[in-house]
């Protein structure tokens, strides 16, 4: 980067009113890191970024932290911690605020931990002889602090699959709070999660909109027992993580270069998987040869994190536009005459499986070096999208606005979700009555699962709360930063205290998530079988 | 086996019932409510609507059977056509892809004494519509008096079938506080769990007869909520 243009780029952020003081350091620092020039990468591999093809994800040029950090926090309280100068935590007032401090010190891409940990699991043996009341007035506390803290809506905390008293109240303390920190999931196993817990985590999502749901028994046959769901969606091993997630505009990659399906899936798939497989390379060697992190940090030398246990994530996104047009290219349009749509049209869901599964099979045989955890390869995960994506849709999504009826989403999404062990998102939006008949969901929750989905989420349409990527908005809080951001000069101060909300303002209006389609009966007599 | 009228079904429903239901509306009605939001099922045979065989009815459903809780079958009034809600009921049990399901009927008890014999050994539950305990009010409402209702009540009760019990709520007309109260002491009464479901009066999907009625207020249904649990009803739910 030249001198003079880096210094205009750091002027105009210590300027900025629109950012807090803290947001401003961590700009900053990534203007500085950009400053470096990026990990050595071949011609092709630099062309395929500069056309969208493939993207880093904005990570920074000199990766010196991994993306995704799964410390495991279980060890960290059973043991202690020499760097935190903390000993065990004797009781729960202790053990949140180890938890509190360890959080502060866990490294990651945006500042903030993207990981709390099993948090319901951490926190059971610590209550007991506490009653709930006073149980609940010390999540309470933490609860807050964590979102205040730790400002970022990627911060994110698991669940399950077992009921527990330390779950079921920390969805009360979450549903009573209404914060887009920490996000949630809860694991679901159909014969250990009762659905007495799905139920109360299906009122606290149409509060808030959390928790995520997560398939545990299919995420566990892909990645062990041991794995925590971090982040959007990235389901990754615990004590370990992901050096780097990098993605494959699916979409872009048919624009660039491609004939047909045939022509596609032959020839230019594997080309543009590679080149995006040199890109994850390139970058786990610098972060692994180069930036020592692996060697210094005090995770690992603590043995909170094993470097054995970090894999790197191919992530993909874009496939609905990518079928779409490559159905154009093949002379294959609905019974109608009109274009074939992915989630409407049967020949659109047939190529998106192929497509996938050559995606699954070219990573599968694409070695990447580091990632033992996961047998030297990367990890394939259904990338939910960024702020500035248009015209392309998140992952294996069908686009905003064009989702079916509630069955036929379901079925034309859950075959896909087989081909992605580090996670897929597809989003159901809801009308609020499911809050009166939770056990509507969890029906519908349950035979998702038997349908063969790996994640579910959804959210309530009018509660407030609009999910993005993964992680959460408060619609209150977009509307603000657009109002601010309509007031001309400083006096137009008043950003957002959550940095995650100038991302998903950005996804909010690029990919039209209020067009998301409510799955609501039709009126009697327009859903005639 | 016989054929339905039926007028259409929705398959994914979280108000029609416990859990996720799917929904089959048969056509036809004896009572000609002021109220009524569905008037167009009201007629029994209007032109456009053939008889649909069970194993059709089936077949929609075994396809969302997966996602589902159970079936409700309303209308129109479903009682009106009981040997085809037996035989589709006897049909769902038989299949092992849809045996699973709760089987539901929504109705208005009208309903002649012998069809709740019936329909019990195939049926999982009940909820109906007690559109005034007051018998002259009933008439005013529904063009009919409410005895077949109480009857149809006590009996669903007595067969431990009566899942919830529907108050068609419209300011000035069924809603005074004596009203309610008297009419959660008769349910209590006949349950003392019973379940009661408040449906506010809407001029949505209602016709030109019903326009100067009032829906209530958010202080009618606060006043609804306080009478009615004050006089004992402890499940009672409102619409979201």
């Amino acid at each position: 980067m030249q001198l003079l243009r880096l210094q205009e780029l750091v002027r105009a952020c210590v300027v900025d009113p629109s950012l807090t003081y803290r947001q401003r350091v961590q700009r900053l620092a990534a203007l500085a890191e950009n400053a470096l020039d990026p990990p050595p990468v071949s011609e092709a591999c630099a062309q395929a970024q500069a056309q969208g093809v493939v993207h880093d994800m904005a990570e920074g040029n000199a990766p010196y932290r991994p993306r995704y950090v799964l410390p495991d926090y279980g060890a960290a309280l059973a043991r202690g911690s020499a760097h935190l100068e903390l000993p065990p935590p004797g009781d729960l007032d202790e053990a949140l605020a180890f938890l509190l401090a360890m959080y502060a010190a866990v490294p990651s891409i945006t500042g903030y931990p993207v990981y709390l940990g099993d948090l319901d699991v951490l926190l059971e043996p610590y209550l007991a002889g506490l009653d709930d009341d006073a149980v609940l007035a010390r999540l309470r506390i933490f609860w807050r602090t964590l979102d205040r803290q730790l400002p970022d809506a990627f911060v994110h905390a698991d669940l399950g699959p077992d009921d527990a008293r330390a779950a079921r109240l920390l969805l009360r303390v979450d549903a009573e709070l209404r914060q887009v920190v920490p996000n949630l999931t809860l694991r679901v196993d159909p014969d250990r999660t009762p659905d007495d817990l799905l139920r109360a985590a299906v009122l606290t999502a149409c509060s808030d909109g959390k928790p995520h749901f997560v398939n545990h028994p299919m995420t566990v046959a892909d990645l062990g027992a041991d794995y925590g769901v971090v982040s959007c969606y990235n389901s990754l091993p615990r004590g370990g993580g992901a050096h780097t997630l990098v993605r494959l505009n699916l979409a872009e990659s048919v624009r660039r270069r491609s004939l047909g399906s045939r022509d596609y899936l032959e020839r230019a798939l594997p080309q543009d998987v590679a080149l995006t497989a040199e890109l994850i390379a390139a970058r786990v060697r610098f972060l692994v040869e180069e930036s020592g992190f692996y060697e210094h940090d005090w995770l690992v030398r603590e043995g909170l994190v094993d470097p054995a246990r970090f894999t790197a994530m191919f992530g993909v996104y874009g496939l609905a536009e990518a079928v779409e047009e490559l159905l154009v290219l093949d002379g294959v349009t609905s019974q109608d005459g009109s274009p074939a749509r992915y989630g409407r049209d049967r020949a659109a869901s047939d190529l998106a499986g192929a497509l996938l599964a050559a995606v699954a099979g070219l990573v599968a045989a694409a070695p990447v070096p580091y990632c033992e955890v996961s047998g030297g390869r990367a990890l394939l995960h259904a990338q939910s999208g960024i702020d500035s994506d248009r015209g392309v849709t998140a992952g294996a999504r069908i686009p905003v606005g064009h989702e079916p009826q509630l069955y036929q989403h379901i079925r034309v999404v859950a075959p896909n979700h087989r081909w992605f062990p580090a996670g897929v998102s597809d989003v159901f939006r809801f009308e609020p009555s499911v809050a009166a008949n939770p056990d509507a969901v969890v029906a519908v929750l349950r035979g998702a699962f038997r349908e063969g989905m790996r994640d579910f989420t959804f959210d309530v349409i009018g509660n407030g709360f609009t999910r993005v990527t993964g992680y959460l908005v408060r619609d209150e809080d977009v509307t603000a930063l657009r109002e601010a951001a309509g007031r001309a000069g400083r006096d137009g101060a008043g950003g957002a205290r959550h940095g995650s909300t100038f991302l998903g303002a950005g996804a909010v209006e690029n990919q039209r998530l209020a067009e998301r389609v409510v799955k609501q009966a039709p009126p009697a007599g327009a859903g005639d079988a | 086996m016989p054929d339905g009228l039926v007028a259409g079904t929705v398959p994914f429903s979280a108000v029609d019932g416990p859990g996720n239901r799917y929904v089959v509306f048969l056509q036809g009605c004896g009572w000609d409510c002021l109220v009524c939001h569905n008037p167009c099922s009201i007629p029994r045979a209007p032109a456009g609507i053939r008889p649909t065989p069970v194993a059709e009815v089936v077949a929609g459903i075994r396809d969302a059977a997966p996602f589902l809780s159970g079936v409700t079958v309303t209308g129109g009034e479903a009682t009106l056509q009981a040997p085809f809600v037996h035989a589709l009921f006897e049909a769902l049990g038989d299949d092992p892809r849809t045996a699973g399901l709760t089987r539901f009927v929504d109705g208005n008890g009208d309903t002649d004494p012998g069809v709740w014999e019936l329909l019990a050994p195939v049926t999982e539950g009940v909820m109906l519509d007690l559109k005034a305990l007051d018998d002259e009010r009933h008439v005013v409402l529904t063009g009919c008096s409410n005895a077949r209702v109480l009857a149809s009540l006590r009996d669903l009760a007595a067969r431990d079938l009566l899942y919830e019990v529907r108050l068609l709520l419209v300011p000035g007309l069924n809603d005074a506080d004596d009203m309610l109260r008297s009419t959660a002491r008769w349910l209590l009464d006949l349950d003392p769990r019973v379940r009661v479901r408040v449906n506010p009066f809407r001029h949505q999907g209602s016709r030109a007869c019903a326009r100067d009625l009032l829906e209530p207020s958010p202080d009618d249904l606060a006043r609804y909520r306080s009478v009615l649990t004050a006089a004992g009803v402890e499940h009672l739910t409102f619409p979201v």
